[in-house]
């Protein structure tokens, strides 16, 4: 189960095994989306499936995290989503209304998002094999001129930073899930973040060295991914990271760090000193971006790894999540 | 966010820390153990040691159930669950935690029922809600958990539920500071005492560490400024040359405990004459079980149980590493066969345990250079 949880063991599986029997040999890092050039025109495609109990929950469901999740690796990759096609994997028995629901999500996500939904696929599985239903998108994207994303160009000094509040979408899932008797007034955060992308690309587009959407596993794993990636230290802020009271509340109780929380509507980035004020300023005026910050930066030490700073001068390293995070109750 | 930022306020944990520097004595070397592994937890995750000066050293006590519940009884509880139409409810916890043939997450994978719970009172829920399957709740935890779980007994038995049952691995704090302190390899100068505990049993029951064996102990909230107020107290007895038990965390722990919570667990639980720890070995009258008036929902007779017995990886040094001989990461394991995804030994399964504690937050810190960062 770990292996899809998003943290050190999906990653051993993708590159133990994936990796070396399925892609053409390259150097290049594993990022959220492969880039191609066909006779001159850069393109990025990625893929993900969708599996998530419940199906719908405050501020999303399975259909619109199906869309913006891969509209948000190819925009993370440097890409705007074009068009895509869909896979649903149904359980006998569904209630119609209930695919009725997440089709109709999924194509008001794309529409919101720009994207075009042009094919898909649908396979029926006995009752009690699907959860209900698994949903895969593939998509395509064209990539933005002039953008050079790659964790290796990273150097000390460069900003990190965030888009907005981490932790929203994975203790949204957690309390919906109804398991915990606990209210808070959250909702999931999916969204597409291509314009907030956009913006950032057109305010420090040459600075922009690398971005990812933290999703399973959350910033920690994405930022441990960068530091190995970059063979720099990341050193984090722990102040500057924009987290809710109800999400910093509700990891308190059970024991979880936000940084280790799922998210569907963040991405971070990388940028050159020299721009990170305009890159800042650009996110905190695109519309869903008032909450971006830097949350820190780039440094020679500790190589490879993340190390968080508190505000009275303690720090800690950071680690990939292994496996889910699981609470702490006794 | 209230009743935490209060206590993790700069200005008032800097001067807390320079009150240590001040009171501790360069010439000497001060071992302070923290018994409960939610105080382990706390001292890496908000980078603690980084505020002590080097001749303060923190050991790290037994205080973390799962790290001390030795693999025998998981397997235990594992092999139960492994009959039909049972459903093993644990804490999260657990789920990490090895047995013989893997955790109770890996038996998940492989089909078990296993369900993660919040309460034991969930796990009775969960029983009502599957009238045709066995809600087995493989209970863990010092006196922190256990009235929780005798009070779901209470309500199990009232309300009839017959399709539920507890298997208590439920442990007391007390035994396990004796057999700490009477060790030979022992050498701890104070204790920062557990703070969830002692909600429950109160301060009363560590008077004999002050007592009889000399040590200050200071009962200590979770927060950072908490537990330096704790070691500030601790240093003040130590420097006069006193031994008393302090309560740091008046705001929660009670000088008396609570009593409801104390009648509901003698009500419903009995002490063990003996009971195997991991790593210390077996410590009589250390353990809890559930009395004979509660038998039907007691798993350990309602089921067979095969009495597992495991001893521990040869090289694994948890037993030392749990009596603060060794640090986590002179056990030749660490970081090595040992690390959190795959851990022998439980100290590296609970972010409690003092070597996952050390494997996530410390370890790679040598590597770094002391500058702490401001960004603009």
């Amino acid at each position: 189960m770990a292996h899809g949880a998003g943290g050190k063991a999906s990653r051993r599986l993708v590159e133990g095994l994936f990796a070396p029997l399925l892609f053409a040999p390259s150097s290049e890092p594993l990022g959220d989306a492969a880039h191609l050039n066909f006779n001159g025109i850069g393109l990025a495609i990625t893929t993900d499936s969708f599996v998530v109990k419940p199906l719908s929950f405050p501020g999303g469901s399975i259909g619109e995290l199906a869309v913006n999740g891969t509209v948000n690796d190819l925009a993370v990759s440097g890409a705007k989503a074009e068009a895509m096609v869909v896979t649903f994997v149904l359980e006998a028995g569904l209630p119609t209304p209930v695919l009725e629901a997440e089709v109709r999500a999924m194509g008001d996500a794309a529409r919101k998002a720009g994207v075009r939904i042009v094919g898909g696929d649908t396979k029926v599985v006995e009752h009690g094999k699907a959860d209900s239903m698994y949903i895969t998108t593939t998509g395509i994207g064209r990539l933005i001129s002039g953008l050079k994303i790659d964790p290796r160009s990273v150097r000390p000094c460069d900003k990190i930073l965030l888009s907005g509040p981490i932790g929203d979408h994975g203790i949204t899932i957690l309390l919906a899930r109804g398991e915990l008797d606990l209210e808070a007034d959250l909702r999931s955060d999916t969204r597409s973040v291509f314009p907030l992308v956009d913006a950032l690309v057109k305010a420090a587009g040459p600075g922009v060295r690398w971005m990812r959407d933290p999703t399973r596993g959350g910033a920690a794993t994405s930022l441990n991914e960068l530091a190995r990636d970059c063979a720099f230290g990341i050193v984090l802020v722990e102040e500057m990271i924009p987290v809710r009271d109800a999400v910093r509340g509700a990891c308190e109780l059970l024991g979880l760090d936000p940084l280790h929380i799922a998210n569907e509507g963040q991405f971070l980035a990388v940028v050159a000193p020299e721009y990170a004020d305009a890159a800042l300023n650009a996110l905190s005026l695109t519309s869903g971006g008032e909450g971006a910050q830097v949350i820190g930066e780039v440094r020679e030490q500790p190589a490879g790894a993340v190390l968080v700073t508190t505000r009275y001068g303690g720090t800690r390293i950071i680690d990939m999540l292994v496996g889910d995070p699981l609470p702490r109750i006794c | 966010m209230k009743f935490v930022d209060e206590f993790r306020e700069p200005e008032v944990i800097t001067k807390t820390a320079q009150e240590i520097r001040r009171l501790a004595d360069p010439h000497r070397h001060y071992r302070i153990m923290e018994v409960c592994g939610g105080h382990t937890h706390a001292i890496y995750r908000f980078g603690l040691k980084d505020l002590l000066p080097e001749n303060i050293e923190l050991i790290h006590g037994p205080g973390c159930p799962v790290c001390v519940l030795p693999m025998g009884r998981i397997d235990d509880g594992l092999s139960i669950a492994q009959q039909p139409d049972v459903i093993f409810a644990a804490f999260g916890d657990m789920m990490r935690v090895p047995g013989t043939q893997g955790s109770p997450l890996e038996h998940k994978a492989r089909g078990m029922d296993v369900r993660i719970v919040y309460s034991p009172s969930d796990a009775l829920k969960l029983a009502q809600k599957s009238p045709d399957k066995h809600v087995m709740f493989f209970a863990i935890g010092f006196e922190t958990t256990a009235p929780s779980t005798a009070l779901t007994l209470v309500r199990a038995k009232a309300q009839g539920v017959h399709n539920f049952s507890v298997f208590c691995n439920h442990v007391t704090i007390i035994p396990a500071i004796r057999a700490i302190l009477d060790s030979p390899d022992m050498r701890i100068d104070a204790f920062i005492g557990p703070g969830h505990v002692s909600t429950v049993i109160g301060c009363r029951p560590y008077e004999w560490i002050a007592q009889n064996e000399n040590k200050p102990v200071a009962v200590s909230g979770f927060e950072p400024l908490d537990i330096l107020q704790s070691i500030v107290m601790v240093l003040r007895q130590l420097k006069d040359c006193e031994a008393k038990i302090e309560n740091q965390y008046k705001r929660v722990v009670p000088w008396e405990g609570n009593r409801a919570a104390l009648r509901a667990m003698a009500d419903v639980f009995e002490l063990r004459p003996y009971f195997e720890w991991r790593g210390l070995g077996f410590i009589s009258q250390s353990a809890l079980r559930i009395r004979d008036n509660y038998a039907e929902w007691d798993s350990e007779r309602r089921f067979q149980v095969p009495g597992v017995r495991v001893t521990d990886p040869k090289a694994a040094q948890c037993g030392e590493v749990l009596k603060g001989v060794l640090k986590p990461h002179q056990c030749k394991l660490f970081g090595k066969e040992c690390t959190p995804e795959h851990p022998v030994g439980a100290l590296m399964v609970s972010s409690e345990g003092s070597c996952a504690a050390y494997f996530n937050y410390e370890h790679r810190k040598t590597a770094m250079v002391n500058s702490i960062v401001s960004v603009a």
